[in-house]
């Protein structure tokens, strides 16, 4: 077990090294760094000491190796645009992004999970049907138009909800949360639901179609020819067995919805890394965009990496598989 | 006479599809006395498994019961709401399935499956029943049963799976055993030891043991009495040594002829022409017309119904009383 987790890691720090390429050879590639900085008269020698002391005079092997050590401890530069440390940029992002797709990917759970079970188990009902029908509509609606929709009703004609922003936030020591205060707590939830309708509605059908699909092996016939409860064999035996594909998939989702936040992020200005990318995409601010990448593809490995340890505590056999190839 | 313990009246199992009404048991009869083990026997799809399924309340819609009755030491449960007879199955009725690699839940310890049922049917607190358990798993002949409780179900062989089967089926000391094709998935050298098992079982336990299967071998070496079922009606019924040694219906005697003999005559086995009829056309009089080598006119327009005939019944004409053959 120990020697599967380990050589999991290591396959995402490769990944990790991959990615760091590709977001070094941004910063070669997205035009001269120097002239984007610098406004038209500034003379040519104040650009030289500028481009030495950003040390982008060095050869790039050696640039790749700065940049590598550094990145490593989270440190990705300072900013273009806004002439401070990316690091404490994103730091200061962060808890808005999670805090978001957190609350977005539990909502997607736990009503995907039970829409998912209710619409396997009363397949014949109008409210299966119903959610059939929505769940077409989740998914193939784009998020920004969702986005503005929801803005549009409750926050515009209904005037129930902020259309933008935060809210009020408290300060944990670095990290701010807007769970504490009410209007934080109201900031939240168009964005979340935003946010989270994508997956729930992925979770729903997954959910439903691999119920089906488990009520119908013989485990299930045996457990009936038991004579267990109903109960028991819906939601232990049944629901237990839909999990293990389910688990992959909201895993991966997760990363998924925090690299998509950029979309929902943009339609309520919510204060988080995603913004923040946008914003430095349209200023060409280069060391954002890199930091960002690299953030976003540590979070998808981790993800990984998790669900692959997940996967076998909930199932007997792949323990088996994985300790038999260690 | 003693009071039966499965007594099955003119049984009819019927599916209701978009198309017609398929008749999959069509008045189907027969007792299982305590400690008696009933061979069912016939060809994939003449309704062995659906007759097992009905009697343990287990047909789903489309399907239903349409008719007869099934009684239970004489408490009649064909009809009883669904959770009756959940309460009823596994506890007084015990169910064995064909295939033991998917019976068992593969995220589930075989101890805790066995436990959980043993808790839904009787009284006994969590470390009772995990004793019960083990001493169920031992007289089903795991070895080492206080460790392999907590295996996992991938972690045994098939014959052992079948095993682990059989204890859940036994675990509330059912008075019936349905076993749905117990060997069928197995190794030969396993399926005698299944077999001996849920043999000793009966035995042990005085229970009434209904066994499906196609194997004939199984039939002649287990039984005591034997069901050839044809089409969805039995076509022959009675003691076991009477019906291999002198089977009396057509397509009996064509089963029997298949059985392959160790004496080993270099002769061909008797086959039977045909196949069965799909459900959705089943001919006209005895099913079995199409195919008998002894067909007159009347099994074209009448069904036989099963009359007795010695210690076996029958349900075919040439074995009709004489005053309705003369008609």
């Amino acid at each position: 077990m120990l020697a599967f987790t380990l050589r999991r890691a290591l396959q995402a720090i490769g990944v990790m090294i991959a990615v760091g390429v590709i977001s070094f050879a941004m910063f070669r590639f997205a035009g001269d760094p120097v002239s984007q900085i610098v406004s038209i008269d500034t003379s040519a020698a104040e650009r030289a000491s500028i481009r030495q002391s950003l040390g982008l005079d060095d050869p790039v092997l050696v640039q790749f190796g700065r940049y590598f050590i550094n990145a490593a401890q989270f440190k990705f530069g300072v900013s273009y645009q806004f002439r401070l440390p990316v690091a404490d940029l994103l730091k200061e992002r962060l808890p808005a992004t999670l805090e978001l797709a957190v609350c977005a990917t539990i909502l997607a759970m736990v009503f995907g999970i039970l829409m998912g079970v209710y619409s396997a188990l009363r397949r014949d009902t109008v409210l299966a049907k119903l959610f059939q029908a929505v769940s077409l509509v989740g998914i193939s609606l784009p998020t920004f138009l969702i986005g503005i929709l929801l803005i549009y009703l409750f926050a515009v004609t209904l005037g129930w909800l902020p259309s933008f922003g935060r809210g009020q936030v408290v300060k944990l020591g670095w990290w701010t949360t807007g769970l504490l205060t009410l209007s934080g707590l109201k900031a939240l939830i168009l964005p979340s639901i935003t946010l989270g309708l994508f997956q729930m509605t992925l979770i729903m059908r997954l959910v439903r179609a691999e119920m089906l699909e488990v009520l119908r092996t013989d485990y299930i016939r045996f457990a009936r020819a038991r004579g267990l409860t109903t109960r028991a064999i819906h939601f232990g035996h049944a629901l237990k067995n839909t999990l293990v594909p389910v688990i992959t998939v909201a895993g991966l989702q997760f990363g998924s919805v925090i690299a998509f936040s950029i979309i929902t992020e943009t339609v309520f200005q919510w204060p988080g890394m995603g913004l923040l990318f946008v914003q430095a995409v349209q200023n060409v601010d280069i060391p954002i965009m890199a930091a960002y990448l690299l953030m976003v593809s540590l979070i998808f490995v981790t993800i990984n990496l998790v669900v692959d340890i997940l996967y076998t505590v909930v199932d007997p056999r792949l323990r088996a598989t994985v300790s038999r190839a260690s | 006479m003693t009071q039966p313990v499965l007594s099955v009246r003119d049984l009819e199992v019927e599916f209701v599809t978009r198309r017609a009404v398929l008749h999959a048991i069509n008045g189907v009869s027969f007792d299982i006395a305590k400690g008696e083990v009933l061979g069912v026997v016939g060809e994939s799809g003449a309704g062995k498994s659906v007759t097992g399924l009905a009697v343990i309340g287990l047909i789903d819609p489309p399907g239903r019961i349409s008719a007869g009755q099934i009684e239970l030491s004489g408490m009649r449960i064909d009809h009883l709401p669904p959770e009756e007879i959940r309460r009823i199955r596994g506890k007084r009725i015990g169910m064995i399935f064909q295939d033991p690699l998917t019976s068992l839940n593969p995220l589930y310890r075989i101890g805790d499956q066995i436990i959980e049922t043993i808790r839904t049917h009787t009284n006994l607190g969590e470390s009772a029943a995990r004793k019960r358990a083990i001493d169920l798993l031992a007289e089903v002949g795991i070895p080492a049963p206080e460790k392999r409780i907590d295996g996992y179900p991938h972690e045994f062989s098939g014959g052992m799976r079948q095993r682990v089967v059989i204890a859940l089926a036994i675990c509330a000391e059912p008075e019936l055993i349905i076993a749905d094709e117990p060997t069928t998935a197995l190794d030969v050298s396993v399926q005698a030891q299944i077999i001996a098992l849920i043999k000793r079982l009966g035995r042990d336990h005085g229970t009434a043991v209904m066994l499906v299967t196609h194997d004939m071998g199984v039939i002649a070496e287990t039984c005591d009495r034997v069901a050839v079922m044809y089409s969805g009606r039995i076509a022959e019924i009675g003691p076991v040594q009477d019906v291999v040694r002198n089977p009396l219906h057509p397509y009996a005697k064509g089963l029997m002829g298949a059985i392959p003999t160790l004496a080993g005559e270099d002769k061909r086995l008797v086959q039977i022409p045909g196949s069965m009829p799909r459900l959705s056309a089943i001919p006209p009089g005895c099913p079995f017309n199409p195919r008998c080598a002894f067909v007159f006119d009347r099994c074209r327009v009448e069904r036989p119904e099963p009359v007795k005939h010695g210690t076996q019944a029958v349900a075919c004409h040439l074995f009709a009383p004489a005053t309705e053959s003369a008609a």
